[in-house]
């Protein structure tokens, strides 16, 4: 009987440690040999939930876990396939149907399937979630309908046509409908592994990661990614310098220059981005500035004048340091599909500024600029405080528009008392900020240019369009964004950027390049201009130390 | 006078008379922009380098330290009027309205001056030339900051009512303001000046704060403030010593001016 007793006991234990050895396989990922990624994020993560990203640093941990039925490559801007296997656009632009991978899990084991797409498009178009991603898809009132045709094919049906539909689910990470582990189950190359708030992230390969390589090895190659939270740049750096840290996402010229002397091997500029800079006159009719100012501001004439008078080479190679080009329109040439290759750059000529100035009744006296009525031409610029760039653009500006007998006051103010004025109060004559594009389809400015959108910064909510250039430029982006015809959409939205640089109500300046860090440790880096600049390819990157 | 004070004086003399001097050593001015030469290092042409935007660097030491040097001083003298006023007249008349003054300091004190500062800067008018917006900047420090200083004269003025030859005055039928004026203003004159002499630095070194926020003087008038906001970044300036010279000046002058305080400490006590 004892003997009996012993052999259950052993048998038992036999089986406890298989189960272990089981669990801490399955549990755990294998290495692969890669090495750890370490990098920084500029703020703390708002949510690992990624149908709520609304952050930056949100954005990268969705884009380095978070698996998507079709992926925008960030290097030939094209649209590939990821968890779908192909898909098709219907052709009023309202339903796409994916036909799906088989024999993919999620990093919790549970299989993937049309539902867990089904879920997630439900999940993310509810009114109540609130989310950003969501906002994108919403074309028209009504429900969105999901269809599962089989476990590998679905159709999404929206209640009216979406302009680049299949590109907008590139920011759709398909969760798990039945995963007790809900957003933490993905189907990405890395897995969140340990959090500790305001110090790091710590994400490790998803042993369950579906893409193997040419040779068949499965990716990805880097065993774990590191993300230390870290708002100091000047840490960053020299963190970066010291080899505590593999890449650096986004580099100031200044930085970039400093780092370019010491180690030129780690520095990367990839030309311009999509990210653009630009002034802009308050056309606002209800501001509270003198009515003078308002004819000078809502004039096309004034505002092509300051922008012949606006030196954009000086700002680039003076503020930038090189590292930045002239804007020709509202998308930079970086865009290679959207940009309108036809716009010249805006030639710098003071004296043509002048010219066209005094054509308009401006005359100059004793080098003081007068408008017909004697009125002087003074007006402030504000931008942000703690923008170096922004402020040093705004003086340059200052010492090109005085040459033409203008005089700027240039106002740095805290960002909030900025917005307050920009978008509340329109206390403000002119204002230097930036727009920072994600997305390359001009569906994503829709807010912009709309005359009665909220960001129709230089005059926003226009119960009807205020000017008939502005009901051109609604018309056309009505056109393209109802049109599924990319041919009829490229044409409406090239003559959208020709009437926005015919009328400059904004005045882009420049385009800053896309530079980034990334260190000799790290293999098969390719910085590009696109959001993540130096860890779109993460699954393929390998860390040798 | 001592060998430090004869130091600071000669200091805060030769800074003085550098900064008035300046249209003269200098004379292309604070503002104009050498944008071929941006971000120079020192050279003849430019004896500090020139800044990000190509301005030389050693004309702006000099019209900031003219700047910095005219306003602290009289931000400082109306925060010690100030002081004088409310902390002064409240310790001499004692009773309800020493009590009253107490707690107008503590309030006072207890208020996010820095994020006040940023909303007064915030709701001035936008179309102000520089030097009105410096001006208004260094007064609103003076405004604010008299609270200190004003609990110190408060508490001295409160001992000096019940002195000696305060109660002799008062049996020999001499009125409350001839008192005031005659007897215990004149006893409060040297703690003044001190909080004047401490004033000066404080102020210096607010208005850099500011800027440093980029909310002090306005572009392109320069400050120490605005001066010291090239040294932001620690990676851009390793290889830079020049940048320091704004930083360099500042302490010298603040701490000629601490010399110079201990000395009429010393004189006082």
């Amino acid at each position: 009987m004892r003997s009996v007793m012993r052999v259950r006991r052993v048998c038992r234990r036999a089986i406890a440690v298989t189960l272990l050895c089981l669990g801490s396989l399955t549990g755990r990922a294998v290495a692969q040999g890669g090495g750890e990624l370490r990098f920084c994020l500029r703020m703390e993560p708002k949510t690992f939930d990624p149908l709520k990203v609304e952050d930056e640093a949100s954005a990268a941990i969705r884009y380095l876990t978070g698996g998507v039925l079709v992926r925008v490559n960030r290097q030939t801007q094209k649209l590939e396939p990821e968890l779908a296997q192909s898909w098709k656009v219907s052709k009023d632009g309202r339903m796409i149907t994916f036909r799906l991978r088989s024999g993919i899990y999620f990093s919790d084991g549970m299989s993937f399937s049309a539902q867990d797409v089904a879920y997630t498009v439900q999940q993310l178009m509810d009114p109540a979630l609130h989310s950003a991603t969501g906002d994108a898809f919403r074309s028209g009132t009504g429900n969105v309908e999901t269809k599962v045709i089989s476990p590998t094919q679905i159709s999404i049906t929206f209640p009216a046509p979406v302009a680049g539909l299949d590109r907008l689910f590139d920011q759709v990470a398909i969760l798990s409908e039945h995963s007790p582990r809900k957003e933490m189950a993905v189907l990405g190359p890395f897995m969140l592994a340990d959090y500790k708030p305001g110090a790091s992230v710590l994400l490790q390969r998803n042993p369950n990661y579906w893409k193997t390589d040419e040779q068949g090895r499965k990716l990805p190659y880097l065993d774990s990614i590191r993300l230390d939270i870290q708002a100091n740049r000047d840490v960053e750096l020299l963190r970066l310098k010291r080899g505590e840290l593999d890449l650096i996402n986004s580099l100031d010229s200044e930085y970039f220059d400093k780092l370019e002397a010491a180690s030129p091997q780690l520095v990367h500029d990839a030309g311009p981005s999509l990210d653009s800079e630009q002034l802009w006159f308050n056309e606002v009719a209800k501001a509270p500035i003198p009515a003078y100012k308002k004819n000078w501001f809502r004039s096309a004439t004034f505002r092509r004048a300051i922008s012949e008078a606006i030196n954009r080479e000086d700002l680039s190679r003076v503020v930038y340091h090189g590292h930045a080009q002239p804007a020709l329109g509202p998308f930079s040439p970086a865009n290679k599909f959207w940009f309108n290759s036809k716009l010249k750059p805006q030639a710098y000529s003071p004296d043509a500024a002048l010219k066209s100035l005094q054509s308009d009744g401006f005359r100059l006296e004793n080098g003081v600029l007068k408008d017909k009525d004697g009125n002087e031409v003074v007006f402030s610029i504000i931008t942000n405080a703690g923008s170096k760039t922004r402020e040093r653009m705004a003086v340059l500006i200052q010492d090109d528009l005085q040459k033409i007998g203008i005089h700027v006051n240039v106002v740095t103010l805290d960002f909030p008392s900025l917005i307050e004025r920009m978008a509340q109060t329109f206390d403000y004559e002119a204002i230097i900020l930036g727009l920072t594009n994600v997305d390359l389809d001009p569906n994503g400015e829709m807010n912009v240019w709309l005359s009665s959108s909220e960001n129709h910064q230089w005059n926003p909510q226009q119960k009807a369009p205020e000017t008939s250039w502005e009901a051109e430029i609604d018309r056309l982006m009505r056109v393209q964004a109802s049109s599924t015809d990319l041919k009829q959409r490229k044409q409406a939205f090239d003559r959208v950027q020709e009437i926005v640089v015919e009328e400059e109500p904004f005045i882009f300046l420049i385009n800053k390049n896309a530079l980034s860090a990334v260190s000799t440790t790290v293999h098969g880096g390719a910085p590009v201009i696109l959001s993540p600049q130096t860890f779109w390819n993460a699954e393929r990157l390998t860390v040798s130390r | 006078m001592n060998l430090w004070r004869k130091l600071a004086c000669a200091v805060l003399a030769g800074v003085l008379c550098a900064s008035a001097a300046a249209n003269w050593l200098a004379p292309a001015g604070y503002a104009r922009q050498y944008r071929e030469a941006a971000n120079a290092p020192p050279s003849r042409a430019h004896w500090l380098g020139t800044d990000e935007i190509g301005r030389d660097r050693f004309a702006r030491v000099l019209y900031g330290t003219r700047i910095s040097l005219l306003l602290a001083p009289a931000a400082a003298l109306l925060s010690t009027l100030m002081a004088a006023l409310i902390g002064g007249l409240a310790g001499y008349l004692g009773g309800l309205w020493a009590r009253m003054a107490t707690a107008v300091t503590d309030l006072f004190l207890s208020l996010p001056w820095l994020f006040l500062l940023i909303t007064a800067r915030a709701l001035m008018p936008l179309n102000v030339s520089p030097l009105f917006s410096v001006t208004v900047t260094f007064l609103l420090l003076g405004l604010l900051g008299w609270t200190t200083a004003a609990r110190v004269l408060c508490a001295t003025a409160g001992s000096l009512r019940s002195a000696d030859f305060v109660r002799q005055a008062r049996a020999a039928g001499v009125s409350g303001q001839r008192l005031f004026w005659i007897h215990v203003l004149p006893n409060l004159r040297p703690v003044l000046y001190a909080q004047f002499w401490i004033s000066i630095p404080v102020f210096i070194l607010s208005e850099a704060n500011l800027g440093i926020l980029g909310l002090g003087v306005a572009e392109p008038l320069p400050s120490w403030g605005s001066l010291l906001k090239e040294l932001e970044g620690l990676v851009s300036v390793g290889d830079e010593p020049w940048k320091f010279v704004p930083l360099i000046l500042l302490v010298a002058v603040v701490m000629s001016f601490q010399f110079l305080l201990s000395g009429q400490d010393q004189v006082t006590a």
